[in-house]
């Protein structure tokens, strides 16, 4: 999808573009200015911030008696319980499911879990007809790309291009970019859809210990369309999405949208505890390299993330990049942190992806310390070895020069004397820096080299 | 009071007007304070690359020059909280952790320690205020747009004892200028970008100087004016404050 391009490279291509960068910012901080509104009206907001962040401490540290609470009381509901220890097992899980009621259409329901399983590519490979029934999953689905963001996957898309797409797939006018046109048409395309697909899938955002109940946040409604209409409903859950208990959704629910866009809460907040008369209702519990974050020390409260998206919005390298650039279903600052986890190698350029500025971890509505975790994560990637080896003979050099005094000094006066005397040997084509900005102008003396005459200590 | 001024390596090299206003301005507020020579660079461009472990020289440097001070003052918020975070010694464990106590950036060191209320300094100019981000965030030198909390900034509170200076307002008053240490290099595109947005926002709201409590910053975006031929400068705000640009 991206080839071998890292995130340097990727934004590079993204940057060809200006006004599309100019857009893309101005959108996605409009959207943070919304969560600034509404957080600001909400008095006890940072306790609101430090309750979820406490909560969420208390599930990572005994997740297993909460999934095994959870695990009881859903089954005790009549809903099947599936453990998927990984991506393949859980898109296993659901081909099977669907392969035993011969069932060769579903429609699915925003969930970035089955973006990180690639479950679409899964089933598609065996002959199963995935429609995403979200509207910009849709999009994204038509347009085969990854969602570019988790809770407006096609926010790098501007209507023109929506318009194309439709055109294409959905026989709308040629040259047709009117929102509510291209909206009402993905609305009758889909409630076809709706009616016919015998299993929905949905993304779950607070399974409950307590009571074996699930919480799916739509503004859509589409999660409650599918599931409704569908004899099969497949619930798709990370391990880390439990709670303890019922009256915790009150601080979450509270959190999650106005962090996300600014709302007070979803459209629709829907609770699904057991399955209806005749139907079937199943939970896959899937671990994919959870178990391995919940042991890394420094990372492990990565996993308290409610996948809300303000970190990406306020990211000002996310907002400048577009989401691609992240080469992962999880793009933005989060994304960078979770990446890793699954592998190293391969994203061992994301942690490095950010000025850390701080901003993500500040908005985080469970207090995530992201930025922290950015510098953490590149100790451990270079200490891995991922590092390029250009880098590692550059770091050795500079750290080498600033390690001694008298290296240092000479060096300094070095690349002052060059400047002044050659320019070009610095301001040139193979200098990152010069490319679109001048180099400072060379003083004289260093502040060394001043203070020795004028205070002569 | 004994005071160890810490003068990061691109300031001492690149910016010694910033370093002596920075002298200067202690001295006239009566502080003790003098400049210890060997000192190098705290090691944050290896740490934030991933080379915290490169970083042992320059941290038996810096404790080596600076011990023996009640207080360390430097006017760069990034490299500041880099000591304060990373400055380890594996032979005097108890020495570092003393001296991460006693760092300060220079906005602070005279809020909080010098507990400055008046300055005899003008600037008869039109200035945006850029909060780097390391200072604000990681060092709380001001409030950031981010939280629920009431608004305060020690900078701003230092720039409004300066007779005549015009602080003007931004349209985005916290947003990272995108220097990031090797991040300009490592990721030119974006970082270019966000320094050219940052820039634009202090030109549309028609500044004269830009300033800042870290130069690293103001380099970065003292590169992208110069590059577009704008008469907007850069300005360190030790100089502000010190009442004159000092070039001697």
């Amino acid at each position: 999808m991206t080839g071998n391009k890292d995130h340097a490279a990727l934004a590079e291509v993204f940057n060809k573009d200006e006004d599309r960068v100019d857009w893309h910012d101005e959108t996605l901080w409009f959207i943070r200015k919304k969560r600034d509104l509404a957080v600001n009206k909400i008095d006890n907001w940072e306790e609101l911030r430090e309750t979820a962040s406490q909560i969420k401490n208390n599930v990572l540290s005994n997740l297993s008696n909460y999934l095994q609470e959870f695990e009881a009381k859903a089954s005790a509901n009549g809903v099947i319980v599936h453990w998927a220890a990984d991506a393949a097992e859980h898109n296993q899980i659901v081909l099977d499911l669907l392969k035993q009621q011969g069932i060769t259409q579903m429609v699915k329901s925003k969930s970035m879990l089955t973006e990180e399983c690639h479950l679409n590519e899964h089933l598609e490979a065996n002959g199963i007809d995935v429609i995403d029934s979200d509207l910009g999953e849709r999009i994204v689905q038509l347009a085969k790309e990854m969602p570019s963001h988790i809770v407006l996957p096609c926010i790098h898309k501007k209507k023109e291009e929506i318009g194309e797409l439709f055109h294409e797939h959905l026989g709308t006018p040629a040259g047709n970019a009117d929102p509510q046109f291209l909206t009402e048409t993905a609305r009758q395309h889909l409630r076809d859809v709706f009616l016919t697909r015998r299993a929905a899938l949905t993304g779950v955002n607070f399974a409950i210990a307590e009571t074996g109940e699930f919480v799916v946040c739509t503004n859509e409604g589409n999660a409650d369309m599918g599931a409704h209409l569908a004899d099969i409903h497949i619930a798709s859950m990370g391990i880390e999405k439990i709670i303890p208990e019922r009256k915790h959704l009150s601080v979450f629910l509270r959190l999650l949208t106005r962090s996300a866009t600014g709302q007070p809460i979803t459209t629709y907040s829907s609770h699904f505890s057991k399955p209806r008369k005749g139907k079937e209702m199943h939970i896959i519990l899937v671990d994919n390299g959870r178990s391995i974050q919940l042991g890394r020390e420094d990372f492990r409260n990565s996993l308290k993330c409610i996948r809300c998206g303000a970190c990406m919005n306020t990211c000002p390298v996310y907002r400048r990049s577009g989401g691609h650039s992240y080469h992962y279903a999880i793009s933005g600052p989060i994304g960078a942190i979770l990446a890793p986890n699954l592998d190293m190698e391969k994203y061992a350029d994301l942690p490095f992806a950010s000025t850390l500025c701080g901003s993500c971890s500040n908005v985080c509505p469970v207090k995530i310390d992201i930025h922290d975790q950015l510098y953490k994560w590149r100790q451990v990637i270079v200490q891995k070895g991922y590092a390029p080896t250009a880098k590692k003979v550059s770091m050795q050099a500079i750290a080498n020069v600033l390690g001694s005094s008298w290296k240092y000094h000479v060096a300094g006066k070095a690349a002052r004397t060059v400047m002044q005397l050659a320019p070009f040997a610095v301001n040139n084509k193979f200098n990152p820096w010069y490319k679109h900005r001048d180099m400072p102008e060379v003083p004289e003396k260093s502040f060394g080299e001043w203070y020795k005459i004028n205070r002569n200590k | 009071m004994k005071v160890g001024l810490f003068i990061p390596c691109y300031v001492d090299q690149f910016y010694p007007g910033a370093a002596i206003a920075t002298l200067q301005l202690l001295e006239k507020l009566g502080v003790d304070v003098s400049y210890p020579p060997n000192q190098t660079c705290c090691g944050q461009p290896m740490a934030n690359s991933g080379f915290e472990h490169l970083t042992g020289d320059c941290n038996r440097l810096f404790i080596k020059n600076f011990s023996g001070f009640d207080y360390i003052v430097c006017p760069s918020g990034s490299c500041v909280l880099h000591i304060k975070h990373h400055l380890h010694s594996e032979t005097n464990e108890a020495e570092a952790a003393a001296m991460r106590g006693k760092v300060y950036e220079l906005v602070e060191f005279m809020t909080d320690i010098l507990k400055v209320e008046t300055l005899n300094a003008e600037f008869p100019h039109k200035v945006g205020l850029h909060q780097s981000c390391h200072g604000q965030r990681g060092l709380y030198l001001s409030q950031m747009t981010e939280l629920v909390a009431p608004a305060f900034s020690k900078p701003r509170q230092l720039l409004n004892m300066v007779k005549d200076l015009e602080i003007m307002p931004l349209d985005r008053p916290d947003e990272c200028c995108g220097f990031g240490g090797t991040f300009c290099v490592a990721e030119e595109a974006v970082s270019v970008k966000m320094g050219q947005d940052r820039v634009a926002d202090h030109l549309n709201n028609g500044v004269d100087y830009i300033t800042s409590p870290d130069l690293s910053c103001l380099m970065h975006m003292e590169g992208i004016l110069h590059r577009r031929g704008s008469k907007v400068k850069v300005i360190h705000i030790a100089e502000i404050l010190n009442g004159k640009r000092n070039q001697d």
